[in-house]
């Protein structure tokens, strides 16, 4: 009786900070032992480097300064704490090269996203449609995401070769004008976001073609038996039906664009078309493309451009959410 | 089980294609001039396949362009394109597969490819299924993490990452890859896979638990042979990663002996002058695996790709 009568008293009684902790690790050991993984090799390998990255904005390391080993002997860290100059400089234009790429990174990222989802959403809508050869229209489709991009990367390169490539052979064969895509900095921006587009589509093809196929064809139907036109099925069905496979791919294809790295990097080799670098492409060259490297200014930026995409994703979901409670959690 | 509701429903669809076809072949007055609902003109067709055929030209254009090249035995054959009917020959085939370390970096490629994708998708789908099944502390700030993770800039980790791979002693392995690798493919294949765990009925889980099992023994032997789509696509999403990644590749491994093929590539154009028609040899070889690989999951791309959109 007593012993009952305890057990149902404790019961009762709110748990302390350690028994609370006891229950958690009891009911969702399982749950952390199935994350734990992951959320080692993203400790090890990405917060550790981040926290460090952060710290070298704060400082002037360079190649020449940062601590290395040759054969047996160490050299060590010679870099000195300069505080907020760098960003300081950066932020102010001091060093004009950092509000020109910015300027053009988002005329990239507003280009190529809008053009990935269009054509994405054209093609998935025309594949959803029942019609012959579907599948083999499909794998081709997908091919420019199948093949690596470095691979087509140099494909498009021989194909928009200034001299002799075959566009502007052909170009010249019809009397067009022949730009100058791999040299010119305006076609050169032209150059890249055709290819980035070429690059991107498949994924927003297949995603919204999944999309597509999991709308209710009743809803059509019943939209046709009322006289609603195309145009209104597509504005009033098709597009809110979407809504949250949209939102996802266009919150990943942004993250992606903005940080796209190999087509920039490949389609102007690693010292060429200075002029249509996006921030990251140019952050790498500053860490890498250079003697001596700039470690600090590097990072700098990858600080930068990661700020500003968080901002942004804080309130694209933010907004997403205040559209659609739930559309993406 | 998602994926048999897509099957099912494109079944579906396709019977109701063949029965429209059937009573649309019958010539009866009013069908001739009224279109039924689902049909389309001639006009639209043409259309519509119109669009499909420029669509796909645009897109196979660029891999047969340099299969095309690959063929043509001289070094400046790119510039006389219409010369290589003549003279074709796999001459640069055999020189690339003689006389380079070709086989080397593609053993490379391989082992770093498989090894990311085996590590990468195990991780991601114990992951996505702890996500998608237990509401535990801390699982929506995972899910933050993961987005936010790919928004990493490489620029800001490839210096630290290096420094903390040398002193971890992996520079130079295939380990330093495949673990640099995993951090850009594991995030976005758990939030796929948890999309891909969400469409699992829960009746699925219970009905293993009062079976005896433990979580763990759900997830293996229910929920993972139920998911296979899910992971296909995981798989390959997490292999072409691995296997078209250039930066990390160029700035982690050191020995030639250790290139994988993005980075040995390279070599082609910044010794001697730029060879292209080797190149364009190598680009083909590097391709057909993917291709291959690609192939192989492409049947379930579609309804992979969009659980895990739409329910993330």
């Amino acid at each position: 009786m007593t012993v009952a009568a305890e057990g149902g008293a404790a019961r009762v009684r709110p748990p302390g900070p350690i028994s609370r902790i006891k229950q958690s690790y009891n009911k969702h050991w399982y749950a952390w032992a199935m994350v734990a993984p992951v959320v080692l090799v993203l400790i090890v390998l990405v917060l550790v480097p981040l926290v460090r990255g952060i710290y070298l904005t704060f400082t002037d390391a360079t190649s020449d300064n940062v601590g290395r080993t040759i054969g047996v002997n160490h050299i060590p860290d010679t870099f000195k704490w300069v505080g907020f100059d760098h960003y300081q400089e950066i932020l102010s234009g001091g060093d004009g090269q950092f509000w020109p790429h910015f300027v053009w990174t988002i005329v990239w990222t507003v280009v190529c996203v809008t053009l990935h989802y269009s054509i994405g959403l054209s093609l998935a809508m025309m594949l959803n449609r029942k019609l012959r050869g579907r599948t083999f229209y499909r794998v081709v489709l997908i091919l420019p995401w199948a093949v690596p991009t470095f691979v087509t990367v140099f494909s498009w390169r021989l194909i928009l070769a200034d001299d002799g490539g075959i566009l502007n052979s052909a170009l010249g064969a019809l009397h067009l004008p022949e730009p100058g895509w791999l040299s010119d900095t305006f076609w050169q921006r032209v150059a890249a976001i055709g290819v980035n587009t070429w690059v991107g589509v498949p994924f927003m093809m297949l995603s919204l073609l999944g999309g597509l196929q999991s709308v209710p064809a009743e809803l059509y139907e019943a939209a046709e038996m009322d006289g609603a036109t195309p145009w209104q099925r597509f504005r009033h069905i098709t597009l809110p039906s979407l809504r949250s496979v949209s939102s996802t791919v266009i919150l990943l294809g942004t993250i992606w664009t903005f940080n796209q790295f190999v087509v920039i990097f490949l389609l102007f080799g690693a010292t060429g078309g200075e002029d249509a670098q996006i921030l990251i492409t140019w952050a790498y060259r500053l860490g890498f493309g250079q003697m001596p490297r700039d470690y600090a200014g590097s990072a700098t930026y990858g600080v930068l451009v990661l700020s500003m995409l968080l901002v942004f994703a804080t309130f694209y979901r933010r907004w997403q959410a205040r559209g659609e409670q739930g559309g993406l959690r | 089980m998602s994926s048999a509701t897509y099957e099912d429903r494109n079944e579906k669809k396709k019977a109701g294609g063949t029965m429209a076809a059937t009573t649309a072949a019958r010539p009866t007055a009013a069908e001739t001039k009224h279109l039924r609902r689902g049909e389309r003109s001639k006009g639209a067709s043409v259309l519509l396949h119109g669009g499909l055929i420029i669509a796909s030209f645009v897109a196979a254009f660029p891999v047969l362009w340099i299969a095309w090249i690959s063929l043509g035995p001289d070094k400046n054959d790119f510039l006389h394109p219409g010369g290589i009917a003549k003279k074709m020959s796999l001459s640069n085939y055999s020189f690339v597969l003689q006389h380079t370390d070709f086989l080397t970096w593609f053993g490379n490629s391989l082992i770093v490819a498989l090894g990311t994708t085996l590590l990468g998708v195990f991780i991601a789908a114990s992951a996505g299924y702890a996500v998608s099944r237990m509401r535990f502390p801390g699982h929506r700030q995972l899910m933050w993490t993961f987005l936010v993770t790919q928004m990493f800039p490489i620029a800001i980790l490839i210096v630290p990452l290096y420094n903390i791979l040398a002193k971890l002693d992996l520079l130079d392995t295939y380990w330093a890859l495949i673990l640099a690798y995993c951090t850009t493919a594991v995030p976005y294949c758990a939030w796929l896979l948890k999309g891909y765990f969400d469409t699992i009925p829960m009746e699925i889980d219970e009905a293993g638990r009062v079976d005896g099992l433990t979580p763990f023994g759900t997830f293996y032997r229910l929920i993972l042979p139920l998911a296979r789509p899910g992971l296909a696509v995981a798989a390959f999403y997490t292999f072409l990663t691995a296997w078209a990644e250039v930066a990390f590749a160029s700035t982690f491994m050191l020995s030639s002996d250790k290139y994988t093929l993005a980075v040995g590539l390279q070599t082609y154009i910044s010794e001697h002058d730029t060879q292209w028609d080797l190149m364009a040899a190598t680009s083909v070889l590097i391709a057909l695996p993917a291709s291959v690989f690609f192939y192989l999951v492409q049947r379930h791309l579609v309804s992979g790709l969009s659980a895990g959109a739409s329910k993330s």
